[in-house]
Parts: structure tokens; C-alpha cells; sequence
């Protein structure tokens, strides 16, 4: 066991985990210190990650678990958007009442399943993961316990996430069953196109995932979720989760499935067209910020699997660089939300933004400017996301995807440009509150920079991104 | 390296309007923003002329490129001018300070946003003009919208969130479609570099398809019927500077485009498509120009009237003869001053009486005599009277049509006829007749500032009127080149077959 290093990132969160459970057990009051040690003890496992980056491709533990260069990637992006969750909601969750020594400790568990799920090469290790990460999910949904919609939507996100896993865990029997091994790599050395237990084991799969990342048409549960929950829990629903789940769906695509692609790319290619037009036409009428973040955030998995439809590496690091610039885009999407308070209260219907520019000039700035970039307009960063997905698509010849693709931006284009016309045509109502905390603006600054000056330099990503050879 | 002044020229005007953004007015008026606006645009207008002044005319290659590694690996930044380019740049960097002096003299709405957006259009429209790379070129195009839509949005009139979203979808969904067919051009030919396609050349199976896909933007933006229909929406909703703007420079980015990418990437398909385009272009002319007869809102009737010279514009681009191209470069950048002046001539009276419906003036002239005399200026241009601008252009445009097709021609001639009728029309309802209006009797004749913007326009059209050479000359090279390449190409796929 020389190789242990390389888990110790996974090694620090449990023990930071079980540690910081017993603290709170034995320390009263504690919810405040615990949050700001959870904070801490993500940075300090963010720069440990950092360190592993030059570690390429090695397996541990019977060759079940991988941490190579899409591993590592996937856990920077999980654990830095995680980081900027917790600035974020701090004030918020405080205010909401939900500042429980629970809350912090929950979200370190659903990250450690992420990153769990993000290197397993082998369905048990997968399953683990995943579950851990549920898990603490439908608790943190239902977190504010005294809210009706909060329990409805964790009670809501339970049940149709056992059943999904239900089907997930029945694809996994079958492909074992049929193949002989959990683990991946021996599964691709035992699978041919031709054997059809494993086609419906890899239909069962990608059904369980499907949900998780909220694909159509396994997507019901997004928006009442979205909406339900705590918006401190939400920004985190609409982030890592989507982060981890991609990358399962590349690793389950292109290591163990990687001979079967004809049996699988039509069905990512029907869950990525169906995701990108339902998400852009339901949301159109949608009153709710959060319910409408929940169906462009659907429209937005749809792209993100778009790439990997087209089957190669170029298409794989499309998909990566679309996701780290959409968590980059909801995560400052979501500081705007926390943004809109008025007497401890948070607002989140559209009719609040109205004429919000003619009182907070900056914030709608940095408004209009997320929401032009989640409507792929260029020169912004969303417009980057979508090209590199689809010059790997048209490098394909999958012109249909594209155009379909393409077009259902101008239909998503509609309702960003309604948020727009409400925050800058409509008339003013009363001011928000000013005196935000030093994170939230953190967060802010450093993503609307990120996305409006990202065409200055668009090859950082790309450069890092291209290291990612899975196939 | 030379000093990168092409490139300066691009990033100017968003310092500019960056330093108006961090800057804080001491008083509600606005005026050290005014000031720095005007300044930038003026000192933009400035270095675009000393570019002018050191260009060499008789090159064929394009001149002060710039290239630099941008998305590793893809696509490198790449801008330069030619022949054509140096004229739109020209004509952007002189309508942005007089946009900008309409402005300061009338919005009193959050100028500060208005000079901001003005500038980062201005940004844009002269990247339209000098990328030499297809996504440097999309990015500037599209990029557009986004300032436009908000100044239609925010300072237009009663209708402008209709108009503002009619405006973005339309130019929008055109666009993708070019998006996916500068995809296909990087992975067929293996760059987006211009100057590189122009030697390579895109393969004649490609070919049709690909036109089609920019065709479909560029129609939107040009527009041609019937995907016109934006057009008046947004220029009567849109304040006066927006319609400026967008008459004068954002319908160029379209012929530009199809001189530029379609005639000059996709010889083969532009011939293929030739009788479509005629036939498209012919519609416009005739039936916009009837519709602009009827209409009762000048604003709408100018912007109808735009759709017609426009359709002169892609005629002439279409029957690639020297004097076709050349004239219809000519009939973008005389449109661009005459439409400007039109609709700030209109901006004039509305700004004193707030109605632009024709039968609400009349007897103007008694009233207001300058205004009457700039006011037949342009809308003599507008017709293309001798000795204005406008003529040079029709008329060019005209005879290369003749030399392609005598029946094609004809119609279009008629849709002079047209032109004249309804711009005379319109003047004779507005400016002579008796004084109906009360109101119009207490209409002040123009302001100083208001002369002074409207005999800037005036001197450039007559004086290219009565001497086009500086244009011409400056556009013959690469028109001829482009001619050339294009012939070229055809003889080849002709010798092929």
C-alpha cells in the first residue's frame, strides 16, 4: 500500500468528517465554528488535491479506485464550487434558522461520496458513492423542516432517487451477471456489442444516472426541488451533483461501455436533444427564479451531454469545459439571489427583480451579464461552453444535433432576455438590502470577471481540459 | 511588431466606456461622461483617418495584420483591413461621435448607460470590419446584439420590449445557423483564418450548404424580404441614436458579410444562388418601397426605405461586375450617412412636437426654414438625386445589373421611380403645405448643435457626390482582386466538370 497518498485528500475528509461530528456533539453552540472549520478543511483539501495533479493515472485497491487526470479535475471543480457554496450561504442560513452543526457536515459527506463516485472504476465503489452522496442529499433538501415545500421536496427527492437507484443497482446486477466483474476494466474485456443482457444492463445505468443529473426525461423532480429546498441547498443541488454525475457518465461511457458505443450513443444523443428543448421551452413560463434555474439547468445537462454523444476525446473535454463554466455561471447566478433581501426575508420570484437596475445599478450588471452568458451570447463565457460542445459534435458530422442544439438556445434565449426586460425595462420597486458579507461579494466579483473576461484568454481552460485523454 | 493600431481601434472605445462605468459624475448631469465619450469617439474618428491616410491603396493583400495566438491550437486573433474594410471602419468611427452628440443633447435618461452601450457598439461594429478570422468575426457580430437590445430596450418607445426581443430572436436564430457553418468550415478546411480560406478554398460539395447557413444570417441583418420585418419595429421604437446606429452601420455588417464571406468564400454557391438573390433583391425594392409609400410614421417609412436601398445593395453585390460591387460598397456607405441624417432629422421634429406621424406637421418650412433645407438634402440623396451620394451608388449598381441581366435591371430602375415618389411625398406632407397644427407654430427652428450634426452629414454626401474618387479609389483593388479570385474559381469548376 505505497500508493496511499494518493487517497488522502478522500483520507482528511473522513476523519475531518468524523471529527468535526464529535465536536459538535460535545460543544454546545457550535454550528458557527463547525461551519467556518468546514469552509477551512475544503480549501485545505482543495490544495491537497492541487498537489495530487501531477499524479497521472494510477489505480489503488485492486484496481477499483482511479485517480488520473479526469478524477482529480472533477474533485478541483467539486471541491472549489463547494468552497463557494459555503461563502455564499452563510448569512443565509443563518437568517433561515437552518445554521444547524448538521448542515456543514452533511454537505462534507455529500462531497466525499462525490469524489468517491468521480474516481471509482468498479459498480460497488460507484454504488457506495452514490449513495453516500444521496444519502445527504434528501436530508440537506429537507433541512428546514419547519417549511412545508422544504419536506415535501426532500420527501419528493427520496422516493424518486430510491427508484432510480433501484434501476441503477438492477443494471449493475445485470451487467455483472453478464460480464462476470464489477470491475470496469474487466467488464470491457468481457462485453461485445452482440450481448443484449449487457445493452439492457447499460439502458438500466444510464436511467439511474439520467436522473441524477436531471435529464429529460427523468428531470420531474428538479424543479420542485429546486424549488423546496433552502436557496443555500439548492445552489448546491444545481452545482456538485451535476459535476459528479457527469463524470461517472464519462467514466461509465468510455471505460467499461467504450466497444458498445453504437448500442448507447443513441440514447444520450435522444436524453441531450430532449433535455435541451424541454428545458428551454418550460421554462419560458416559469414566475419562480429558482423553478426557472431548475429547468435552464436541464437545458444545460442536455448541452453538457451533448459532447459526449459525439464519442471522442474532443467531445469529452467539450462536456468538461461546459460544465466548469456552468457552475461557474450558477454559482454567480445564485450569489445574485442571495442578494435580493429585504428585512431578513429572501426574495425569489422574477416580479422581484423588477426594475432592480434603476437602484443597484452593479448587481444588475452582473446580472445581465450571467444571464447573456446562460443564453450562450458571445463574447461571454457561456458562449464558450457551447462552442467547444459543438464544434465537437460537428466535427462528428452530427449537423442534426447541432442545429437542434442551436436552435433551442434562441427558444432559452427568450425567457434570459424576460429576466433582462424586467430588471432593465420594467418599473422600480423598493431597495434590497446593501450590507452583504465579504464572501457572497467574493463570489460575485470573481465569477461575473470570470465569465465576461474569459474571452480575453480562453486557452487557460482548454489547455488544462485537453490533458483529459480518456480514450 | 508595428504599433498594433488596428487593434487600438477595437479597444478604444471600451476603455473608454470602462473608465465611464469606474467614474463617479459629481453632478446628475453627467459631464465628465459626456466629455470622455466624446473625446474617445473623437480621437477613434482621428486615428481611423490616419490609418486611412497610410494605407496603401494599391495592395491587394491585407494590410496592418495583426496575429496572435488566442484559443491554443484552434483559432488565432486576427484582424487587418483591405480596401473595403477601411471604408466601413471609416463611416463607424464618423457616425459614433455624432450618435453621441444626439445623445448628450437629448436623452436625459440614464446617459451615463446610453454612452456606455454607444461605446462597446462602437467596439463591436469596427471588429465586425477587420476580423480576418470567421469566429473573431462571429463573436463581434453577434456581440452586437447585446448593447442594441438594451438601448432599444431601454430608451425606445412605447412598443420597445416587443421590438427589443423581435430584434434579438430574429438576428439570432439567423445567426446560429452561420455558427454551425463556421464549425463545418474549421473542420472541412482545418482553419477560420480568411486570408487562408481565400487560397485553400472551400470545397464545391461543401459549398451550397455553407452559403445557405450565412446566407440566412446575413438576410436577417440585411434584411431582405421577408425577413424584413424587424426592421421597422425596431427603428420606430428604438430613440433616435439607436436607429442611427443601426440604419447606418449595423445593416453594413450584413453586405459587408456577403462581400466578405459569401462572395468571397463560396464562389461556386454564389453563382448557383445568384437568381434567388435577384429575385429577393427585386421584391425588396419594388415592395418596400410601395409599402413605404403608405406608411404614416416617417420613422417607419425611412426604415422601409432602408429595406429598398438595401435590396439595391445585394443586387449589386450579386451581378459581380467591378461596377456592381463597387457600387454597392458606394450605396452602404452613402445609405449609412443618409439614413443617419434622416432619422436625426426626424429626431429633430419629434424632440419638439414627440409624434413622428406625418399628417400631424405640415407648413414646416415657414416655421422652420434651415430645417427645411438640410431636411431636402438628405431626403434628395435618399432619392439619389445627381451630384448627391445616393446617385453614385444607384447608379453603379445599375449598370453593373445591365451588364448581367437587361429585364433584372429595368425593374429595379423602377424602383428609383418608387423611391422618389415616396421621400418627396413624405417632404411635401411634412415641410411645405399650410400650417394645419397649432403646435406646429411654436416649433424653434434647429439648435446650434442640431446644424451643426446635420451639415456634417450633409458635407460628405454631396461631396461624394460630385467627387467619388477618394472611395472608389480606395475600393478598386480589392474589388478587382476579389472579382478575379471569384472568376478564377468558376473557370476551375467549370474545367473540372
Amino acid at each position: 500500500m505505497e500508493n496511499l497518498e494518493i487517497i488522502l485528500p478522500e483520507i482528511f475528509l473522513s476523519l475531518t468528517i468524523m471529527f468535526l461530528l464529535l465536536f459538535g456533539v460535545f460543544k454546545n453552540n457550535s454550528s458557527k465554528l463547525i461551519y467556518n472549520l468546514t469552509t477551512l478543511s475544503l480549501v485545505i483539501l482543495f490544495a491537497l488535491l492541487l498537489n495530487l495533479y501531477q499524479v497521472s493515472d494510477l489505480s489503488i485497491f485492486n484496481n477499483s479506485y482511479k485517480v488520473d487526470s479526469l478524477a482529480t479535475f472533477m474533485k478541483l471543480l467539486t471541491i472549489g464550487s463547494g468552497i463557494f457554496v459555503m461563502l455564499t450561504s452563510s448569512k443565509y442560513i443563518e437568517i433561515n434558522n437552518i445554521n444547524k452543526m448538521e448542515y456543514p457536515i452533511l454537505i462534507l459527506s455529500s462531497i466525499l461520496g462525490m469524489m468517491v463516485m468521480i474516481s471509482s472504476n468498479d459498480l460497488i465503489v460507484f454504488y457506495m458513492g452514490l449513495e453516500l452522496q444521496s444519502l445527504a442529499l434528501y436530508v440537506l433538501a429537507s433541512f428546514n423542516r419547519e417549511n412545508l415545500l422544504s419536506t415535501e421536496s426532500g420527501l419528493k427527492y427520496f422516493v424518486l432517487s430510491a427508484l432510480s437507484s433501484g434501476l441503477l443497482l438492477y443494471g449493475c446486477s445485470l451487467i455483472y451477471g453478464f460480464s462476470g466483474s464489477t470491475n470496469f476494466n474487466i467488464i470491457l474485456e468481457n462485453s461485445s456489442s452482440g450481448q443484449y443482457g449487457i445493452t439492457f444492463g447499460i439502458v438500466f445505468l444510464l436511467v439511474g444516472l439520467a436522473f441524477k443529473i436531471s435529464a429529460v426525461p427523468f428531470h420531474m423532480w428538479a424543479p420542485d426541488v429546486y424549488q423546496g429546498s433552502p436557496t443555500s441547498v439548492t445552489t448546491f443541488f444545481a452545482v456538485l451533483p451535476k459535476i459528479a454525475a457527469l463524470s461517472v457518465f464519462i467514466r461509465f461511457l468510455y471505460v467499461p461501455f467504450a466497444e458498445m458505443n453504437d448500442q448507447w450513443q443513441m440514447i444520450i444523443i435522444f436524453l441531450s436533444i430532449a433535455s435541451m428543448i424541454f428545458g428551454a421551452v418550460a421554462a419560458i413560463g416559469q414566475k419562480n427564479l429558482k423553478r426557472l434555474i431548475a429547468y435552464s439547468s436541464i437545458g444545460h445537462m442536455g448541452y453538457a451531454l451533448t459532447g459526449l454523444a459525439a464519442g471522442t476525446n474532443q467531445g469529452i473535454q467539450g462536456s468538461i469545459s461546459y460544465i466548469a463554466i456552468y457552475l461557474v455561471m450558477n454559482l454567480a447566478f445564485f450569489s445574485c439571489m442571495f442578494m435580493l433581501r429585504r428585512n431578513n426575508e429572501y426574495y425569489e420570484s422574477i416580479e422581484d427583480l423588477s426594475g432592480l437596475s434603476k437602484n443597484h445599478p452593479l448587481l444588475s450588471f452582473s446580472l445581465l451579464i450571467i444571464l447573456f452568458s446562460l443564453a450562450g451570447i458571445p463574447p461571454l463565457a457561456g458562449f464558450f461552453a457551447k462552442f467547444y460542445v459543438f464544434m465537437a459534435v460537428i466535427e462528428q458530422k452530427m449537423y442534426f444535433l447541432a442545429i437542434v442544439g442551436l436552435l433551442s438556445t434562441v427558444i432559452a434565449a427568450f425567457y434570459y432576455l424576460r429576466i433582462i426586460k424586467i430588471i432593465y425595462f420594467d418599473k422600480e420597486k423598493e431597495k434590497f438590502e446593501t450590507d452583504h458579507h465579504f464572501g457572497l461579494k467574493l463570489t460575485l466579483a470573481v465569477s461575473t470577471i470570470f465569465i465576461l473576461a474569459y474571452f480575453i484568454y480562453p486557452s487557460g481552460l482548454t489547455e488544462i481540459v485537453s490533458k483529459i485523454n480518456i480514450i | 511588431m508595428d504599433f498594433p493600431i488596428i487593434s487600438s481601434l477595437i479597444i478604444l472605445p471600451t476603455i473608454g466606456a470602462l473608465f465611464i462605468l469606474f467614474t463617479k459624475s459629481s453632478n446628475s448631469k453627467y459631464q465628465s461622461s459626456k466629455y470622455v465619450a466624446l473625446f474617445i469617439s473623437l480621437a477613434n474618428f482621428i486615428l481611423s483617418i490616419y490609418l486611412w491616410l497610410i494605407f496603401d491603396k494599391s495592395s491587394i493583400n491585407f494590410q496592418f495584420v495583426e496575429n496572435r495566438e488566442w484559443l491554443s491550437g484552434y483559432i488565432n486573433y486576427k484582424v487587418g483591413v483591405d480596401g473595403i474594410s477601411i471604408l466601413f471602419i471609416l463611416l463607424t468611427t464618423f457616425i459614433t461621435p455624432i450618435c453621441i452628440i444626439s445623445v448628450i443633447s437629448t436623452i436625459k435618461h440614464r446617459l451615463k448607460d446610453f454612452l456606455i452601450a454607444i461605446l462597446i457598439m462602437e467596439t463591436l461594429m469596427i471588429g465586425v470590419f477587420c476580423s480576418l478570422d470567421l469566429i473573431i468575426f462571429y463573436l463581434f457580430f453577434e456581440g452586437g446584439l447585446i448593447p442594441m437590445f438594451l438601448i432599444i430596450g431601454i430608451w425606445g418607445g412605447e412598443r420597445r420590449v416587443y421590438s427589443a426581443f423581435k430584434f434579438f430572436l430574429y438576428t439570432l436564430l439567423g445567426s446560429v445557423l452561420m455558427l454551425i457553418a463556421i464549425i463545418s468550415i474549421y473542420w472541412i478546411s482545418g482553419t477560420t483564418d480568411v486570408e487562408k480560406l481565400y487560397e485553400i478554398g472551400i470545397g464545391e460539395q461543401y459549398q451550397k450548404l455553407l452559403w445557405l447557413a450565412f446566407f440566412s444570417s446575413f438576410a436577417v441583418k440585411t434584411p431582405m424580404w421577408p425577413v424584413h420585418t424587424w426592421l421597422p419595429d425596431a427603428h420606430v421604437e428604438a430613440p433616435t441614436a439607436g436607429s442611427v446606429l443601426l440604419a447606418a452601420i449595423l445593416l453594413k455588417m450584413a453586405g459587408y458579410g456577403f462581400i466578405r464571406f459569401s462572395v468571397g468564400l463560396f464562389p461556386i454557391a454564389s453563382e448557383y444562388f445568384v437568381p434567388l438573390v435577384f429575385a429577393l433583391s427585386l421584391i425588396a425594392i419594388i415592395y418596400t418601397s410601395l409599402v413605404a409609400l403608405m406608411q404614416e410614421d416617417m420613422k417607419k417609412l425611412i426604415a422601409y426605405s432602408s429595406v429598398a436601398h438595401m435590396g439595391f445593395v445585394t443586387l449589386g453585390i450579386f451581378t459581380m461586375t467591378q461596377q456592381g460591387i463597387e457600387g454597392s460598397i458606394f450605396q452602404m456607405i452613402s445609405h449609412g450617412l443618409v439614413s443617419a441624417a434622416l432619422f436625426l432629422s426626424v429626431g429633430v421634429v419629434y424632440d419638439r412636437n414627440h409624434t413622428r406621424l406625418i399628417k400631424k406637421y405640415g407648413g414646416l418650412v415657414t416655421v422652420m426654414p434651415k430645417y427645411g433645407i438640410v431636411f431636402m438634402i438628405f431626403a434628395l440623396g435618399s432619392l439619389g438625386l445627381p451630384g448627391t451620394s445616393g446617385f453614385v451608388g444607384e447608379f453603379l449598381i445599375l449598370m453593373g445589373t445591365f451588364k448581367k441581366s437587361f429585364l433584372v435591371a429595368t425593374i429595379a430602375s423602377l424602383g428609383v421611380i418608387l423611391g422618389a415618389a415616396y421621400i418627396l411625398w413624405m417632404y411635401k406632407r411634412v415641410v411645405f403645405g399650410e400650417i394645419i397644427h397649432e403646435e406646429i407654430k411654436s416649433m424653434k427652428d434647429l439648435k446650434k448643435f442640431e446644424l451643426l450634426i446635420l451639415l456634417l452629414l450633409a458635407i460628405p454626401i454631396i461631396f461624394f457626390g460630385f467627387y467619388p474618387e477618394p472611395l472608389i479609389n480606395s475600393i478598386e483593388t480589392s474589388v478587382t482582386s476579389l472579382i478575379d479570385n471569384y472568376n478564377t474559381n468558376l473557370t476551375q469548376s467549370i474545367a473540372k466538370k
